[in-house]
Order: structure tokens, then sequence, then C-alpha cells
């Protein structure tokens, strides 16, 4: 990637040189840092940049419905610190936010709610169920409670636990960050005909 | 026999049912028309001013088929009465919540779930499911599962797939391999 204050282009002379000495031997002790070219740029393909972006500072939307709630919360905090993973930007606004941690029991009274959170966040968006119940209605067989949120809403991560803990929550988030990390961003944008057809893009080769 | 009892026996004798202690719990079963009067009564004269709880019971295949329950106390805890009135299929119960605003919420719980109706409520309407959905899920034969419904853009339900259950767990077997949950079969 390319900050903008750097120009894309290195001229052959601002380059590091390699100076040799006397006896023509390479001295490494010489070699020359220049913060001018090489603190400035990296060199990756768009693809990984951006996935690294993206997985690196994840905003959640909590979606905190029942107990697995006081685990999200307690993975927000001082001891477990969700924000060693860049995922501590907890968005109460769907808007803002990136993936959706459905955490807790969602009954049919909430299940259209949770749906209407879920459309209004802006693409890309990932969804984590967390704990047995989000994941397939857990020990709710009943008329009251929707069995998955997977009956909704695209799930990228499921976690098990009644509730998880944190770690397991965690571990998820890492496993998400690495879906992320393989995903085809720009790529498949171009590549994948049926994903063009979907989201109506037309990007000529 | 307890002193509230025996005052509510004095004061409304033909209206009551039956009478039954169990380890310290009174209970008196009272016909429904004398609902009103008897837990008026109670909440002014007996000192029982707290309406802690209302529920119903469906006994299915009993008639009366309803039953409500009314568990009165005092404020200091000192003394509990329990009501109960019958009440079948086609009977509607005059409502409490004049006597005790807290029963207007329990009653429409009651409703909601069992689908007894309260003559004179201020705002009978379901307070768990939402408006329209139609059916009273705690009557006994409403299955566990679910009945599938559907209101756009208000809520949905579906049948949950029961897998051999419910799974039950036995609290008398001697051992706790036999009282693990285990599949009834019922689905």
């Amino acid at each position: 990637m390319i900050s903008k204050s750097s120009s894309p282009v290195i001229s052959p002379n601002v380059g590091p040189q390699i100076p040799t000495g006397d006896s023509g031997d390479v001295d490494l002790t010489d070699y020359v840092y220049d913060s001018k070219v090489e603190g400035n740029i990296i060199f990756t393909r768009v693809d990984a940049a951006i996935n690294w972006m993206r997985k690196n500072s994840l905003w959640p939307m909590p979606m905190g419905l029942a107990c697995c709630a006081i685990e999200l919360m307690a993975t927000a905090s001082s001891r477990f610190d969700i924000s060693r993973f860049g995922a501590e930007v907890m968005r109460f606004s769907p808007r803002q936010a990136d993936v959706m941690i459905v955490s807790g029991t969602v009954t049919y009274k909430m299940a259209l709610a949770v749906k209407r959170v879920w459309d209004q966040m802006p693409e890309p968006k990932w969804c984590i169920a967390m704990g047995a119940c989000a994941s397939s209605g857990g020990m709710y067989r009943s008329y009251a409670t929707l069995q998955g949120i997977d009956r909704l809403i695209p799930v990228d991560v499921y976690i098990s636990g009644c509730p998880p803990r944190p770690e397991a929550l965690i571990d998820g988030l890492m496993k998400l960050q690495d879906k992320i990390g393989s995903e085809k961003s720009l790529m498949g944008l171009k590549a994948d005909p049926e994903e063009k057809a979907v989201k109506g893009l037309e990007i000529s080769r | 026999m307890s002193e509230l009892v025996k005052k509510v026996q004095e004061h409304y004798g033909e209206y009551v049912i039956s009478t039954k202690e169990f380890r310290g719990e009174h209970t008196v079963v009272i016909k429904n028309q004398a609902l009103k009067a008897v837990m008026q009564y109670c909440r002014d004269h007996l000192n029982l001013e707290m309406l802690l709880d209302i529920c119903s019971v469906d006994h299915e295949d009993v008639d009366p088929r309803f039953e409500m329950v009314y568990e009165l106390s005092t404020l200091d805890d000192s003394k509990h009465l329990r009501i109960k009135v019958p009440i079948s299929e086609d009977e509607e119960v005059a409502t409490i919540s004049d006597i005790w605003a807290t029963a207007d919420w329990h009653e429409r719980e009651v409703y909601d779930m069992m689908g007894i109706k309260f003559t004179d409520h201020p705002n009978l309407k379901r307070i768990l499911m939402w408006e329209g959905y139609p059916y009273h899920p705690l009557r006994k034969e409403f299955p566990l599962a679910g009945k599938p419904t559907d209101m756009p853009d208000v809520a949905f339900t579906g049948v949950a797939p029961m897998e051999g259950g419910p799974f039950v767990t036995s609290s008398s077997a001697c051992d706790t391999v036999s009282a693990e949950p285990r599949a009834k079969g019922e689905s």
C-alpha cells in the first residue's frame, strides 16, 4: 500500500544504495535506511491489503438478546480485551457496524427486528451466531423461539456453548478473521459472474 | 384452620366451594361470581394488601376446564392466602385490576397464554405474543413445537424440530445415568 503523502514511483536514484568498501565486500552496517521511501511503501496485493484492513478493524454490532450478551460484555472488558483483535468498537448503530454478533435467544417476536437491523448494516458485513440459542434455538424447542438465526440471515461463524466463554467468542472472532483474510474481496467482484449478477456490478476486464 | 380462611368463610360461606391446607399453605376455592367481593374484602379487612401473583391452570378434560389462582399476602409477609376460582371455557372472569393495579399485566398474560377473558379489563390485549397471533400457546392442546403462522412485517412462527423430544429429566431416578434427560418420543 502507498500512503497519500509519498509518490508511488520509485526513482532508482532515491532508493537505498549499497556502498562498497575498498575490498569490494558489502558492509551491511552501512546499509542506509531511506525513510523517504521505505517507511511509506509496502508491496502487496490489493485483495490482501483490503482484507487485512477489514479483518483487523471489525466493528461489532452487539445484538445482545439474552445471557450470552453478558459474556459478550465480558469479552469487551479488560480481562479478555477484544480490542487486541481490533474489534472493540461496539456500535449500537447498524450503519456503522461490520459484524453482527447475535448473542442470545432470538424469539419470533424479535426475529424480524434482528433481520431489519442486519439489513441496515452496510456491505461488507458478517454475522457471528454466538451460543446454542442463536445457532440452533438451543434448549428452546418451543413455539416462541426462532430455531437458529441462520433461518433469517447468513451466518459466517457459529460458536457453541451455553453461554460460550469469552475465549470461545474470541476464537470465533479469529476464525472470522481467517475467513475474511481468504475472501476475494476485489478479485471476486471481477471474476465471479454470479457475484456480478447479484450485486449488479459491471467491471470491465 | 387459619384465621383468614375462617373469616372468608364467615362472610362468604355460600360462595366457598372448598378450603384446603397443605404444609401451612391455605387455599380457598370460591365461585366465580363472588371473586371481586372476596378480593376486595381480603384487601380491606384481612390486611392482605399485596397481590403476589395471578396464574391460571388448564385441566383440559376436567369440567370446569380452567382454574384461576390468586396469591395474596400481607405487606410484612407474615400471612399468605391462595384463592382459586374454577372457570369453564365460555366463562369470563371479573377483572381485579381496579383493586390491585398490578393485576392489569397479570391478567393480560393469562389472556395471552390461556385465552381466559376478563370483564371490564381496561386494556385486554396480548402482552407476550403480538396482536394478531391466533393461538393461546399454554393451553394443553397446543403442541410444544408450535404452529406455523405468518403476519407479514410483524412476526412469524414455525414448528420447532423436536427430534424425538421433549427431553425430560427424571428427578426421582436413583442414579444420575437414568436421571439424565431422555426423549419422550412424543413428537
